[in-house]
């Protein structure tokens, strides 16, 4: 008998510091909606102070008890676990709620990366969207997000996805056609929209022409195109590699107006070739020359 | 002559260390990781996912800090966006009623639950146990125990991860 004495007493001295020792007259909802008005009963008379605090919001304020304490609409926005202190002298009610984000998106924190990237590529974009409520508050709540990428074409492509813990995500294809898109998304009433540039691809073929100049050679490209028909752009390196009996020489000619352009000693028997990144054109072999 | 089984040896030299600590470890959270289905998004690599709770964790120190000393600059290094301006918010406005909070972790247990494609965002939820004690002017007028869940979006930066979006109660 005298051990559970001891150990009721113990544990109720364990208890007293978190509030749990004193039966709480009031009754705080468990969870409040951001941003709306809601009351509080109090029971007991004389005037106590009120204190909620959390990582969101600090409140004080003077109340009577009897009567109950009115939050309005501007008092608890922030969503978040709060806890609250009613100290009257040496008396102290607690309670614990939380502020949940109100459920109408009000704002899309909208990531699409990258914003330029090479045409016809699979799955090479992404976009990310975090939904907010007006307050700035994460909507944790499932949330429908249209995805919607327009091509320079006039095409678009339509992807729904619904948010997990506040966080919806797509990837999408780049535009076939060289150009800038749009890449929007949307949920409720609330649109963002990020433009994304699709920028020509690797050449499809490199061509080299040829005809000679005295003792050099002339050298010039076909138009660079990508394999979806999109022109290279300018400043894109071409080189052209020159073997003579054991040596190189290696030229790089950027593209200027869709062609490289270059000249070299007519050497015969020399071979010469093109190439452009990755992309291996054709080879000349020198007859003749010097 | 009697011998002494060497394993009471060893206890008898290493005791005080592992004693010694165990107290200085005793003030620090015990913490859980577990990385959720991210299916689809990207894998989260074990060096990112260390760098990711460390600098989580030290932005919750960062926090506790901040509105213990009521010093909003403390959130800088480890907070960015909007949590760093509603952080800050609360902070002055426990300033300005002379209100001091002193968050005691006492465990997180993390899951990773979303790494975007792109590698700018990464969301954790935090299943957090953390004593609150509330004072005023040095003078404790309650303490409360709190079970909550945090979600938190942090963000690379230069050298560390930063946390844009921290949410209790979701």
């Amino acid at each position: 008998m005298k051990r559970w004495a001891t150990a009721l007493c113990g544990l109720l001295s364990l208890l007293a510091p978190y509030g749990l020792a004193q039966p709480s007259a009031w009754r705080f909802p468990p969870t409040v909606q951001a941003g709306t008005a809601f009351s509080v009963q109090t029971s007991g008379s004389g005037p106590a102070t009120l204190y909620v605090v959390g990582t969101g919001d600090a409140l004080q304020r003077s109340v009577q008890l009897g009567q109950s304490i009115a939050f309005s609409s501007e008092d608890l926005r922030n969503a978040g676990h709060y806890v609250a202190l009613l100290v009257a002298g040496t008396e102290t009610q607690s309670a614990q709620f939380d502020v949940v984000a109100s459920t109408q998106p009000a704002g899309l924190s909208f990531i699409a990366k990258p914003s330029r990237l090479p045409v016809n590529q699979v799955n090479g974009l992404s976009g990310v969207v975090y939904v907010l409520d007006a307050f700035r508050n994460l909507l944790v709540q499932p949330q429908r997000v249209t995805f919607e990428l327009s091509d320079p074409s006039g095409g678009t492509q339509s992807r729904v996805a619904t948010t997990r813990n506040g966080v919806a995500w797509v990837k999408m294809n780049s535009a076939t056609k060289a150009g800038s898109s749009q890449f929007r998304a949307s949920s409720g009433d609330i649109r963002v929209q990020r433009a994304v540039l699709n920028v020509p691809g690797e050449p499809c073929t490199v061509k080299m022409n040829s005809h000679g100049a005295g003792q050099r050679i002339v050298l010039e490209t076909d138009p660079l195109r990508d394999c979806n028909g999109n022109a290279v752009p300018d400043g894109t390196i071409v080189t052209f590699t020159e073997v003579y009996g054991g040596q190189q020489t290696t030229v790089d000619v950027p593209l200027k107006r869709g062609v490289a352009r270059t000249e070299l000693l007519a050497r015969s028997r020399a071979v010469i070739s093109v190439a452009s990144g990755v992309v291996m054109g054709n080879e000349i072999r020198v007859t003749g020359g010097q | 002559m009697k011998m002494k089984p060497p394993i009471t040896n060893w206890l008898r030299a290493t005791c005080p260390i592992l004693l010694a600590g165990l107290l200085l470890g005793a003030d620090r959270p015990t913490v859980e990781v577990t990385i959720a289905d991210t299916t689809g998004s990207r894998s989260v690599e074990k060096h990112t996912q260390a760098s990711v709770v460390r600098d989580y964790l030290a932005a919750w120190h960062a926090m506790g800090q901040a509105m213990e000393q009521n010093q909003p600059e403390l959130l800088d290094a480890f907070f960015v966006g909007v949590a760093k301006d509603k952080l800050a918010e609360t902070v002055r406005a426990q300033q300005n009623l002379g209100i001091q909070s002193a968050y005691q972790e006492q465990s997180h247990h993390l899951q990773i639950v979303f790494y975007s494609p792109e590698g700018l965002s990464i969301q954790l939820l935090d299943d957090v146990e953390y004593d609150l004690v509330i004072g005023k002017h040095g003078k404790t007028l309650g303490t409360q125990h709190v079970r909550t869940r945090y979600v938190a979006v942090l963000t690379p930066t230069e050298s560390k991860w930063k946390v844009r979006i921290f949410q209790g109660g979701s």
